[in-house]
């Protein structure tokens, strides 16, 4: 319980809706119509779905068809190395390999997993450099082993705890090569950068509504025609069979909302968060200069600050800002409530002390200079009583 | 009592629970944090019982929410490994029995974890354990037993020194258990109807037995009698018995006189395990090592009582302190009691400190027949 007022700086993690989504959501809320349903109020429905489905696909440069609707990017995630796997696999029983980076999200790596342990995949993970990004010799050197074996590849458009652009382009260059699919987690990149999924030449690529200022548990995997992707979901064939379930029509307009909303303002957005976050870093590094700063300094993510405090418990650190309203992430994941040193970290050749002395403040749509004022005063004296509670 | 900021520890279970909830109500700035003792949550124990797993985060947790509380998870499993399941197996290996949560009360909750509160910020210490504390006239803090004394937990608490206690909270050493369950359900805490967890956290299924063989790797030893030497059996390894058992022996010749047959001390290099008549068992002084006092020691021999075992019976006894050696002449017997465990000395309710037990012995031979 804080007396202070919240500064959120964890936009990574969640953003607030922004007006339009709201408004689109709540407009639809007590509208009755089920999108499958053949009588008027169903083809109400199914007009408001597919009007978002338009406005989702022209936003990012694919066309209406390619657009699956998913619960939200976890399920895209899945859907899409699962279903490319599983498709491949049964028109070539012998691509079984899976080629993805060592810094995708657990929604991707867990998935992978699984399909090594239950699928018989074979899971390769190409190295990351320092400042996290792609290594793609060793990419292209693996490829060219033996393209005939590769099922898909897996690279994500950004990196979500260090904020690293991935070198998508020539990811798709070396694979398209080959006739491999790639697939693209582009969560945290969708109004951050410039995303264009026909102009990549992707095959696959997930969004997720809440990381742009829409709704939870709403998403999409847009992905070409072509591929006979095979589902996760069975049931009533919605989705062109691809994702059975009843689709949650206000959340599916509330994320057109969103994605159009993003997409318009990417640019003013990106220019606003990176002085923003430019300021946050100076500022902080002249309080702590032996902080350091994770990730790509030029292909970054506008609004990502990922820093190293050494001598510091990142979730102690996270604890004394919170206990002042400060809102941050250590930026890795849990593994049963237990805070795990960062994969991410770790793949850029970080030692686990160095991963487990890490933040990461996110800022977003509502982030304004008086927050970034409220965590220079507060990092300071956090810093310091971090470090004395670790000795 | 002035506004403070409190740590709970929160391990999932109701008391620690209700713990929270009183220091709450108390006015204290409160945080709950819930250890990771264990690198593999899960693996050490499957169902609920009160730590460890994944689900007793997750009850900790929740409760903190409803509390409206910040909670946090501190990854102590790397201290814990060392100081308490290592120190497990080491003094088992020395042919000891040592109780693990003394030590992780010595070593985890009351040390590494308040340390780190300490240098966080925080005040104190706040945990589920049915003990109170009490101001000394001369402003130092007493350890008692709690009211309910079918509840209390002075006892693992009797590694506490005076420093340890000054940043501790009991919040629930006034109050029985029945009334705690009462009092969670009340406040709409989920956790008010799980079971008490009692055995050893790390043990998944309780059998220490097999944890033990199974860390250690099995053996084989030979059972000898007490009093003529004779072999009278083997068996495949010392670690699955204790001093005082008499279940689970298997020696297949009966005694000359037919009657049971306890185990009466275990030797572990050669893994011989000496086995004789019930009275065997029964020692009346105990010389202990490695005290830790709650105060000050003892600096006349002191007439109290002591405690074995976490649930163990009082005892009267005379205990006389002598630099880092105690000895504790027990005025009531006591029966099957291992070099390791922990005495508790107390005064009154009020808890001296304590000691581990290195040998035992039987003085008074005629006094002590059954
Ligand atoms: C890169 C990335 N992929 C996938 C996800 C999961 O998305 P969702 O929360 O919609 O399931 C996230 C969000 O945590 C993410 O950052």
């Amino acid at each position: 319980m804080s007396d202070h007022p919240t500064v959120y700086l964890d936009h990574a993690a969640t953003t607030p809706m922004v007006d339009v989504a709201f408004e689109a959501l709540t407009a639809r809320l007590r509208v009755v119509g089920n999108a499958s349903s053949l009588h008027g109020s169903g083809r109400d429905a199914r007009r408001v779905v597919e009007e978002s489905r338009e406005r989702i696909a022209r936003a990012l440069g694919a066309r209406p068809g390619e657009v699956v609707l998913t619960s939200g990017g976890t399920e895209a995630d899945n859907l899409a190395v699962k279903g490319l796997f599983w498709c491949r696999r049964d028109q070539d029983p012998g691509r079984v390999r899976i080629l993805a980076s060592a810094v995708e999200h657990h929604a991707v790596l867990d998935a992978l997993e699984w399909l090594a342990e239950r699928e018989g995949a074979k899971v390769e993970l190409i190295g990351v450099d320092a400042r996290g990004r792609l290594d793609v010799d060793e990419l292209r050197a693996r490829i060219e082993a033996d393209p005939g074996s590769v099922a898909l590849v897996s690279v994500m458009w950004a990196n979500n705890e260090v904020g690293t652009v991935q070198p998508v382009d020539e990811v798709v260059a070396i694979a398209s090569a080959h006739g491999i699919p790639v697939h693209s987690d582009a969560v945290q990149a969708v109004g951050a950068v410039p995303v264009d999924f026909g102009a990549s030449g992707l095959d696959a690529l997930s969004l997720t509504a809440h990381k742009l200022g829409g709704p939870y548990g709403v998403g999409a995997l847009v992905v070409r025609r072509d591929l006979a992707l095979v589902p996760l979901l069975h049931g009533g064939g919605q989705e062109r069979q691809v994702r059975s379930g009843t689709l949650d029509v206000p959340a599916v307009a509330a994320f057109a909302a969103a994605v159009e909303h993003a997409v318009k303002e990417q640019a003013d957005h990106a220019a606003r968060l990176s002085e923003l976050r430019d300021d946050l870093v100076t500022r902080v590094l002249e309080l702590v200069p032996d902080a350091r700063v994770n990730g790509d300094p030029e292909r970054r993510l506008p609004g990502y600050a990922h820093l190293s405090f050494p001598g510091c418990e990142g979730d102690s650190l996270l604890m004394l800002l919170d206990h002042q309203g400060i809102e941050c992430s250590t930026g890795s994941a849990c593994s049963a409530g237990v805070p795990q040193p960062s994969h991410v970290l770790l793949a850029m050749g970080r030692d686990e002390a160095e991963a487990r002395s890490s933040l990461r403040f996110t800022l977003g749509r509502t982030t304004d200079p008086s927050d970034i004022d409220a965590l220079v005063t507060a990092i300071g004296p956090a810093v310091e009583r971090a470090r004395a509670a670790n000795r | 009592m002035s506004r403070q900021r409190v740590v709970v520890a929160m391990s999932g279970g109701v008391d620690s629970a209700v713990a929270a909830a009183r220091a709450v109500d108390a006015g204290h700035d409160v945080t709950g944090v819930h250890l990771a003792l264990s690198r593999n949550p899960g693996t050490y124990r499957s169902g609920s019982r009160g730590c460890c797993t994944i689900e007793d985060a997750n009850d900790a947790r929740r409760a903190a929410d409803v509390l409206g509380i910040p909670f946090y998870v501190w990854d102590l499993s790397a201290r814990f490994h060392d100081d308490v399941v290592e120190d497990f197996k080491g003094e088992y290996l020395a042919g000891r029995t040592p109780n693990p949560c003394l030590r992780c009360n010595e070593k985890i909750k009351f040390a590494a974890m308040l340390d780190r509160a300490l240098g966080l910020g925080f005040d104190a210490l706040a945990t589920g354990h049915y003990a109170t504390l009490r101001e000394a006239p001369d402003g130092s803090v007493e350890l008692h037993r709690a009211v309910d004394h079918g509840k209390d937990q002075s006892y693992v608490l009797g590694v506490l020194t005076q420093e340890q206690l000054r940043h501790a909270l009991f919040p629930l050493g006034d109050t029985p258990k029945p009334e705690v369950r009462r009092e969670a359900a009340e406040r709409g805490l989920l956790v008010a109807d799980k079971p008490d967890s009692h055995d050893i956290c790390f043990v998944a299924d309780g059998d220490t037995g097999g944890w033990l063989k199974d860390k250690l790797g099995a053996g084989s030893g030979t059972f000898v009698d007490h009093a003529s030497g004779e072999v009278l059996g083997t068996h495949d390894g010392s670690f699955a018995f204790t001093v005082g058992q008499r279940r689970g022996l298997r020696i297949d010749r009966p005694a000359p006189d037919g009657r049971p047959r306890y185990v009466l001390s275990i030797e572990p290099v050669s893994q011989t395990v000496t086995v004789g008549p019930r009275e065997e068992l029964t020692v009346d002084r105990l010389e202990g090592i490695r005290p830790r006092w709650c105060g000050n020691a003892p600096e006349e021999p002191l007439e109290g009582t002591v405690q074995l075992r976490a649930h163990g019976e009082e005892h009267r006894a005379r205990v006389s302190v002598v630099g880092e050696q105690v000895t504790v002449e027990l005025h009531d017997p006591a029966r099957g009691i291992a070099p390791g465990q922990s005495a508790v000395v107390y005064d009154g309710t009020r808890v001296v400190g304590s000691c581990t037990i290195a040998s035992t012995a039987r003085v008074c031979v005629g006094s002590t027949a059954p």
